[in-house]
């Protein structure tokens, strides 16, 4: 999401190796989207702070103040030229580092004490091979839930709080008590909340793994879904936004238990859906693989598909398939689209954002919107 | 009318010649809006006594980093922040290079000068910027 952010910092290394940061500015999403540009390859880290300021004071320089809705620094980057807006924040930076005499990076390095690692404990991890090889529950949750630790011998848990059917991103009192328990137990008193709306367990040693998952499956955060279809970013929509024009969160719903009940979403594999309530865009559909942007048309729910985004390194804003749906017709569409892309992916290993990358919108919009030539034709 | 806001608290401003910057010759006061560039008075600085920077409404924060560029350039004479301004801005204008601020009598009115004095009395408190820069 880096990308669509007012200012988006990239940590990278230089060919030195040396740490910092590839800078962006004017990203955003709302009713203007838009991938920010690069205004910096690399910024070492020490010059962080005076680099923000610059740009922050080239934008309230130049930013507009007759609308409101174009008073975002993304206008102002789109206005004002990407080689223009760089030339800017360069001068201004030149005159502000000097100002800029270390105590800042003082203060920096008092604040990476408070983040060292924890003290990782070094033990056998055959309990867990075991576990894995035996327990076919766990090794779905294993196979999607978790991610590489740089050590080894641990692990990296994403509790998926997308349980099928369930409201995206909700947790019980009692769930949020468990996870902060097992959190403390087992996860070195670390937990994190993701912007997928999953919790995260940064460092679990992997023969913790099989008690924790059990624990987890018992008070129903087991679901073993993560980065697939269900695991879903709805904005709250009209259940419980003054500005929704339609709903979201039931949509999420629909689509998780649809596809649960035709056991297709480890078929499909890695796809992120968003749906947001209105043109605001919290749901962030715009970089979503599939989006959907509920609408108010006359007094009736429509819903738009956008397809092809993605809010990773090589973000892209996703394209628009053509004329919106109704709630109920919804679903039904969102099928369409993941049979047509089961049916021209080249291997079950092609995402379907890859497929989209290969052959673009057309099949696609066909399978949408003439669905019987689509079905004769598959 | 207008009332001047400093550290001291409230006085009513005085007369003299102020001039915008388009009409400025050898005068020591100018009256500058936030689209004027503060680089056109490179080389003139020293002249001037008194330099008002507009703020058209207080959510417009433009003047906030001419009065820094002009500290920047060297501007050691007296600098006030010139319109509706409101006391919660008070450190945020201190912080920058504002002496003080020129405000209507209406906002006067409406936040005495204790509120002001509120925000005076600890502006380099907790100025984190400075703090980092240091
Ligand atoms: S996208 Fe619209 S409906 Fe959804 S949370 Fe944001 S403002 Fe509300």
């Amino acid at each position: 999401m880096t990308k669509a952010h007012d200012i988006g910092l990239r940590m990278v290394r230089n060919a030195a190796g040396e740490p910092g940061f590839e800078v962006m500015v004017g990203g955003g999403l709302g009713r203007t989207p838009m991938i920010g540009v690069t205004v910096r390859e690399f910024l070492p880290e020490a010059d962080l702070l005076p680099y923000v300021e610059a740009v922050l004071s080239v934008y309230n320089t130049l930013g507009r103040r007759d609308n409101k809705y174009k008073a975002r620094i993304k206008i102002t980057v789109h206005e004002t030229g990407a080689a223009e807006i760089t030339r800017m924040i360069e001068a201004r930076f030149a005159e502000l580092r000097p100002l800029f005499g270390g105590a800042d990076q003082k203060l920096l390095a008092e604040i990476r004490e408070a983040f060292a690692p924890p003290a990782f404990r070094n033990a056998p991890v055959d309990a867990y091979d075991a576990f894995y090889k035996a327990d076919p529950t766990f090794r779905a949750w294993a196979d999607t839930n978790l991610t590489v630790h740089r050590n080894a011998q641990y692990a990296i848990v994403t509790i998926s709080l997308k349980a099928h059917g369930e409201t995206p991103g909700d947790a019980t009192s009692a769930q949020m008590r468990l996870i902060a328990d097992l959190a403390e137990k087992y996860g070195h008193s670390d937990l994190r909340i993701s912007h997928e709306q999953n919790v995260i367990l940064p460092h679990v040693h992997k023969s913790d793994l099989p008690t924790l998952h059990a624990a987890l499956l018992q008070a129903g955060l087991g679901t073993a879904n993560v980065g697939l279809l269900s695991d879903i970013i709805a904005c709250p929509g009209m259940d419980y936004c003054a500005l929704a024009t339609a709903r979201s969160i039931p949509v999420a719903q629909e689509l998780a238990t649809h596809f649960e009940a035709l056991k297709l979403e480890h078929e499909i594999g890695p796809l992120k859906i968003k749906i947001s309530g209105c043109i605001n865009a919290c749901g962030h559909h715009h970089v979503g693989h599939i989006g959907i942007l509920g609408l108010d048309r006359a007094g009736v729910e429509n819903y738009q598909i956008t397809l092809g985004g993605d809010g990773t390194e090589t973000a892209v804003i996703g394209d628009k398939t053509g004329p919106g749906f109704a709630y109920t017709e919804i679903v039904p569409a969102i099928e369409r689209i993941l049979r047509a892309y089961l049916g021209l992916r080249l291997e079950p290993s092609e995402t379907f954002l890859q497929a989209f990358r290969r052959v673009g919108m057309e099949p696609f919009k066909t399978a949408l919107y003439e669905s019987d030539s689509a079905q004769d034709a598959a | 009318m207008t009332v001047i806001v400093t550290d001291a608290g409230f006085s009513p401003a005085t007369q003299r010649e102020i001039v915008a910057l388009a009409d400025l010759t050898d005068q020591t006061a100018v009256d500058l809006a936030n689209t004027d560039d503060p680089h056109e008075l490179v080389g003139r600085l020293d002249q001037l006594t008194l330099i008002r920077v507009a703020f058209p409404a207080f959510n417009d924060g433009r003047a906030f980093t001419i009065a820094r560029r002009l500290r920047e350039l060297g501007y050691t004479g007296q600098l006030l922040a010139l319109g509706p301004v409101i006391a919660d801005q008070y450190a945020m204008l201190r912080r920058v290079g504002f002496d003080g601020a020129e405000i209507p009598d209406e906002i006067a009115a409406r936040q005495p000068a204790d509120q002001w004095q509120f925000r005076a009395a600890d502006w380099k408190q907790h100025h984190y910027q400075a703090r980092l820069r240091a």
